[in-house]
């Protein structure tokens, strides 16, 4: 492997590892705060590129018809809490807002279809489809037994992630799809060749970071949340809510699978069960940072694009293998430094 | 009233009770309509609309099981179907790992198999199941022939990392070997990859005259991709298992002038007119197209038209032996296989014997080049 080809290999590797980055960060994310393994984030991925695919297309994206199913459950669900004492009309207001978004939402996909939309636009349709899933998610399955214990919660996850695969054969059928790419330019820097696509996809995981650095930091939200992370109990004893906070965990996970999702639709062929290997990876990258340390999952993220390019080029046929091996040392590595057995709610 | 009530209701199990013992014959399918092999699945499942309703004057009854890609729910569904179903023939799966556990079971139960899927089994096992699908090394050997002719003289692989890509490297390195092509690199992808850049960047770096891309559907077409973004101008060659229109969709202009070897019903308006295989696949095309939409065809959903065809020639000389449901018309299916001769079907015609359960020969096969996003045949 002379440098040429090992440079090659490590852009490739900083591009895959990118992606796994946010998605390592969204799985932090959500575990922290509500203590979920949050699997279905990589269906959430393959929505999001193959909606793009659609857009593009000029047809309907296929996940509004989840979302008008989730929107109608959501509402349903909010209605019965509205009519059990004592009366709330928070949940009232929810359930018109869970019913009237996706319809709306509908109304304007309905308007656009056969259109040719400008890529910024398609962009936001997009997450204003994925983005919301995220939430509704929360509310259905996670909300009402968020008190339960890791397991619990890790068995519902794992439920939704086949729901949401079988789901997503009906909408998208078996076949894959690859998009076109939003920036279509190559540049060549010295020997080596750079796409447009790739440059973009950095850019957009550097900045993704600084603005959930940002947010953490300056937002009272931002605070709120990290405050729920540290200690749930501590946090509602000076009015923090978990469930919003859960909400706003879900509603982040979700908007970055959706940018994952825009982001690698034209990379590669995406199909409707693709996401599930990408979160897991992603997973394998969190487990680096402990589900707990964002700068340890992001190092873990790119750590594992990295070796997956340097071991497609030297054993392509272990490739897998290397990369999902790794967890075993990471284990044993994170429970040495961790010096005594983790409890449950650890 | 509540005597009339019992009375109707015995009337009608009576009537179910009655419809099933007079269902004459029993066939149990088990197919992989979702998992990752669903692409496979569901035109085979579709294909089953245009079975006849009787053959040889008896009813038809179909069980239609899904086995979700999965070695595990194939076994559990064959199970069910030869003992529960009481069957008397056990048709699938679509994909490789679920045929193979089916097999296991089927020679069980003594019922015969006809799989989808070119599944290779160890020897002496198999004896109940049959192939409706061209074996692998029928097919290598047309791609290294017209290699040959293409004057290659070296060959880069790149295959799945799982049973279809190793089956092709086994059945590919001798026959180039004979023909004095050397293979240069060998390298695996998955279905699910997301780059295959580094795989690439060493296939070029060991400058093949031509590569070989030994993947299914349209995940063959990202290792062609990649090579022709990164400057491979040299052919390339893919397998059957990539014969879809949808790899000339996500390939686009990259994987014209790609050749493959594939099944005659994918081309089968430019088969000769005197081929009996062509008036089969004109027939099974016309009918799928046009519900369909036009080049909607594929040779996996073919397999399931087949089945008919291949039903249509046997039920009939094993009906003279015994009656269906019984451990004797299985076996009589079974002799009957192996004794019809040239059993016409969409993907070719087929002799099988004691000997050979794949039964095709060189009418089992079309050497296909992508021309804009069109197959031709090659002569």
């Amino acid at each position: 492997m002379d440098s040429t080809v090992a440079l090659m290999l490590a852009q490739d590797g900083l591009v895959v590892g990118a992606i796994y980055i946010l998605l390592a960060l969204g799985l932090v994310l959500v575990f922290s705060i509500t203590r979920v393994i949050f699997i279905p984030l990589g269906e959430l991925v393959a929505f999001a590129g193959l909606s793009m695919v659609a857009l593009q297309g000029g047809t309907m994206p296929q996940p509004i018809w989840l979302l008008l199913c989730l929107g109608a459950l959501c509402a349903a669900v909010e209605l019965v809490a509205f009519f059990k004492p004592p009366r709330d009309g928070r949940h009232l207001r929810n359930a018109l807002a869970y019913a009237a978004y996706p319809c709306a939402l509908w109304a304007v996909f309905a308007q656009l279809e056969q259109r040719q939309l400008p890529d910024a636009l398609q962009v936001l349709l997009v997450l204003a489809l994925v983005v919301p899933l995220g939430s509704m998610l929360y509310r259905l399955a996670f909300q009402p037994v968020a008190e339960a214990s890791v397991l619990v919660l890790l068995i519902i996850a794992v439920g939704a992630h086949f729901v949401l695969l079988g789901v997503g054969l009906l909408l998208f059928s078996a076949e894959g799809f690859r998009a076109q790419p939003l920036w279509d330019a190559r540049f060549n820097w010295g020997e080596q060749p750079v796409s447009g696509q790739s440059l973009l996809i950095l850019a957009v995981t550097l900045s993704a970071i600084a603005l959930l650095y940002g947010f953490f930091r300056r937002t009272l939200t931002g605070k709120a949340l990290r405050a729920a992370a540290v200690c749930r109990r501590g946090a509602q004893l000076v009015g923090i809510g978990t469930e919003r906070a859960g909400h706003w965990a879900f509603t982040l996970a979700a908007a970055i699978a959706g940018v994952c999702g825009i982001l690698i639709a034209p990379l590669t062929t995406i199909y409707f069960d693709s996401g599930f290997l990408l979160g897991l990876k992603g997973f394998v990258g969190a487990i680096f940072g402990g589900l707990a340390s964002y700068p340890g999952a992001a190092a873990g993220a790119l750590l594992v694009g990295m070796l997956e390019a340097y071991a497609s080029f030297e054993a392509s046929a272990y490739k897998e293998s290397i990369v999902f091996g790794m967890i075993l040392p990471i284990l044993l590595w994170r429970s040495l430094a961790a010096g005594k057995p983790h409890g449950d709610e650890a | 009233m509540k005597n009339t009530l019992s009375y109707l209701a015995l009337a009608t199990m009576w009537i179910l009770w009655a419809g099933q013992a007079h269902a004459d014959i029993t066939i149990g399918i088990s197919l992989s309509q979702t998992g990752p092999s669903a692409s496979l699945g569901i035109p085979q499942k579709n294909s089953l609309a245009y079975w006849p309703k009787e053959i040889a004057g008896q009813k038809l009854k179909l069980v239609v099981l899904d086995d979700a890609s999965d070695p595990t729910s194939a076994t559990k569904n064959v199970r069910r179907l030869i003992t529960e179903d009481k069957v008397d023939i056990v048709l699938g799966s679509s994909s490789v790992a679920a045929s193979i556990a089916m097999s296991e079971v089927a020679s069980e139960g003594q019922t015969v198999q006809l799989a989808f899927s070119p599944i290779e089994l160890p020897k002496g096992k198999g004896e109940w199941t049959y192939r409706i699908a061209q074996p692998v090394g029928l097919m290598a050997a047309a791609i290294v022939k017209r290699m040959q002719a293409d004057k290659v003289k070296t060959l880069g692989f790149i295959g799945f990392a799982d049973a279809y890509g190793e089956t092709w490297l086994k059945e590919l390195t001798p026959r180039v070997e004979a023909a004095g092509i050397k293979i240069v690199d060998i390298e695996r992808f998955a279905r699910s990859d997301t780059s295959v850049t580094g795989q690439v960047i060493k296939l070029i770096a060991a400058k093949p005259d031509a590569v070989f891309v030994a993947g299914a559907g349209t995940a063959a077409a990202l290792p062609q991709t990649t090579l022709r973004e990164r400057g491979f101008r040299k052919p390339v060659y893919q397998t059957h298992g990539a014969a879809t229109k949808d790899l000339i969709r996500v390939g686009g202009k990259d994987v014209n002038g790609t050749i493959l070897p594939a099944g005659p019903v994918l081309v089968a308006e430019q088969l000769e007119a005197g081929n009996p295989v062509r008036a089969a696949g004109l027939a099974y095309v016309s009918r799928y197209e046009q519900q369909y939409g036009a080049d909607s065809r594929t040779q996996f959903g073919a397999h399931a038209n087949d089945a008919a065809l291949i039903l249509q020639r046997i039920i009939p000389s094993a009906l003279k032996k015994a009656q269906p449901g019984s451990a004797e018309f299985r076996r009589a299916l079974k002799d009957a296989l192996e004794s019809e001769k040239d059993i016409v079907i969409s993907h070719g015609v087929l002799n099988y014997s004691a000997a050979d359960h794949f039964g095709f020969d060189q009418r089992g096969l079309a050497l296909v080049r992508i021309d804009n996003g069109k197959w031709t045949l090659l002569k």
